[in-house]
């Protein structure tokens, strides 16, 4: 493993110029999470498609704002774009998936797309966290509107 | 450093002979990533040479029993380990009795101790506590506690733009309602070394009590309790060469005699009925159960090996090495260091423009470089420097100019690899 497998052009790409970065006006939920080893803050903010069963609206916008690392900025870069236009049901699916990934489990990653490329992250334990907190920050946000179907 | 201090280092005090003090620490043998090791992180922890890893061992291979309570002979042999480590440790600190050291866990266990044991008791409503933004956590959210639950105000010394003390504001901060001053001696991110000395003879006049964190201060320059007037002292004994586990208190005899007991069970009583119990006289009634006997006799011989170093010439040595580093840092061009630029103990927090601590220490890691990055657990510090968090190498004594060229060059490689997102 070499510093250019961690550090994939995709993912400098995505830190260089990161999708939907920044913030929504009214948001149907939103969720901060801190990374407490280094302080670190990534805040999602989701908008939903009208529709009567929460899990089946469709993500209209997602935005991430907050600091953080190349790995942390790319991973929240890499996520918004996955589950964009994906119903909350699908976009859970993609989130489980990339955990699952990042457990280092086996499996098939193809339709992680971009994200596939934060795999090698998981050679370095340590950083783990930073690749997860914003998909955590989304679990949240799913977690918060799936409330309205119960 | 005061002009004769640092005259007497330039022609008189011995260098430190590192290669020689490298073969007392196997671990910096060991290869990350196939690169040998550059340990950068000493205020984080420092490495145990193997005298202090043998003294634990033929600790508890010859003499191990519990401490004080035993008739037979090991017992005895055990206690007069321990009792001996607290008198190193007193005599380390210039502490003017054994009975004035406390041993904990660590250096939070120590201040939480005065917090409890001594604030509750000592500190009311509209009393006010200074202490300072650079403090560690373990110096701070003590006194947040303390301050919450008996109705005292928490004041803060504003620091200059290079990260010392406004000793102005301290003067105007202290009052007669000042009881309890808290203050760190070295700062573990700003590399600040604290005008302790003054601030505890200030104290003293407005008959305000001082707490002096020495976590980031006792293991690298000469500390004498006595000298500095202070009426507590933090320990870590891990930042010191000793084992992770054990830490110092000192307090002052007279201090300690009125405070209570903060833990309460075995070994701190004196006797107990089944209603009431009566306290040990101390340092005891504060070491409540079975005490880290092994890692007392641990920091013992760590301390040992530190004086046999000498105390000054540790601090000579890490001068220069933060001298050296910041000179090549600053040459760079792209690195921005914090703390004073001139006197200041052995460490150097710093951040490259654009590029997150957590990004840099990784890329050092793969050149076997062991820095931290992070806040340091100083998180009001992290704002008052407006960044999210700072990368920081600090340096001991088995550290040397290679290692000081080593972080170098892996920080020119960190900018050769985020060439690409560098603002
Ligand atoms: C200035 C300062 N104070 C206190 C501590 C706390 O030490 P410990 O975690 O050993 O209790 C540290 C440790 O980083 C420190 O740097």
């Amino acid at each position: 493993m070499s510093l250019s497998e961690l550090y994939q052009e995709v993912m400098m790409d995505h830190y260089a110029h990161p999708r939907n970065c920044g913030t929504l006006e009214n948001p149907d939920a939103s969720w901060e999470l801190h990374n407490p080893t280094c302080g670190d803050l990534i805040k999602v903010e989701v908008a939903l498609e009208p529709g009567d069963k929460q899990s089946e609206r469709v993500v209209k916008d997602i935005r991430f704002s907050g600091q953080g690392c190349s790995i942390s900025q790319a991973s929240a870069s890499m996520m918004t774009q996955l589950v964009k236009g994906k119903r909350l049901s699908e976009a859970r699916e993609v989130l489980e998936r990339f955990l699952s990934m990042m457990k280092g489990e086996d499996g098939d990653f193809e339709s992680l797309g971009d994200a596939q490329a934060l795999q090698g992250v998981t050679r370095y334990p340590v950083r783990v966290k930073c690749a997860t907190l914003a998909w955590h920050a989304f679990e949240k946000c799913t977690g918060r509107l799936a409330e309205g179907d119960e | 450093m005061n002009p004769l201090v640092a005259g007497l280092n330039r022609v008189g005090a011995r260098q430190l002979d590192t290669e020689r003090i490298k073969k007392d620490f196997p671990i910096l043998n060991t290869k990350i990533r196939g690169k040998s090791l550059v340990y950068l992180d000493n205020a984080a922890t420092t490495q145990k040479p193997i005298q202090v890893v043998n003294a634990l061992s033929s600790y508890y291979l010859e003499s191990n029993a519990n401490v004080h309570r035993a008739i037979h002979d090991l017992g005895a042999r055990a206690t007069e380990l321990y009792e001996g480590a607290r008198e190193r440790v007193a005599g380390f600190i210039g502490a003017s009795k054994p009975s004035e050291i406390v041993f904990t866990r660590n250096a939070t266990e120590a201040v939480n101790l005065v917090a409890y044991a001594w604030g509750r008791r000592n500190v009311g409503p509209g009393d006010e506590i200074i202490t300072t933004p650079m403090e560690h956590h373990s110096n701070l959210v003590p006194w947040q506690q303390l301050a919450g639950a008996t109705g005292a105000r928490l004041r803060f010394i504003d620091l200059t733009p290079d990260g010392r003390l406004d000793m102005e504001s301290f003067y105007r901060l202290l009052n007669e309602r000042t009881r309890l001053v808290a203050v760190s001696q070295g700062s573990n991110v700003l590399g600040t070394i604290n005008p302790v000395a003054e601030i505890c003879r200030a104290a003293r006049e407005a008959e305000a009590v001082v707490l002096v964190d020495g976590a980031q201060s006792v293991p690298h320059m000469p500390v004498n309790v006595a000298s500095l007037g202070c009426d507590f002292l933090a320990i870590s004994g891990h930042k010191m060469l000793g084992p992770t586990g054990i830490g110092v208190l000192y307090g002052r005899a007279d201090l300690l005699e009125a405070m209570d007991p903060f833990l309460f069970g075995g070994d701190m009583i004196s006797y107990v009925h089944l209603e009431t119990a009566g306290w040990n006289e101390i340092p005891y009634k504060f070491e409540a159960g079975t005490p880290n006997i092994a890692g007392a006799i641990g920091l013992a011989a760590a301390i040992d090996y530190l004086e046999g170093l000498g105390m000054e010439q540790i601090e000579s040595h890490e001068r220069q090495l933060v001298k050296l580093a910041m000179h090549r840092l600053g040459e760079l061009g792209y690195v921005e260091m914090h703390g004073p630029a001139g006197d200041r103990a052995g460490l150097i927090s710093f951040n490259i423009k654009g590029i997150h601590p957590h990004d840099v220490a990784t890329v050092l890691n793969e050149e076997g470089v062991a820095i931290r990055a992070g806040h340091h657990c100083a998180q009001p510090l992290m704002e008052w420097l407006n960044v999210p968090a700072t990368n920081r190498a600090s340096f001991y004594i088995y550290n040397d100019e290679e290692d000081v060229d080593r972080m170098v060059q892996a920080i020119t490689r960190v900018k050769e690899f985020f060439r690409h997102v560098i603002v």
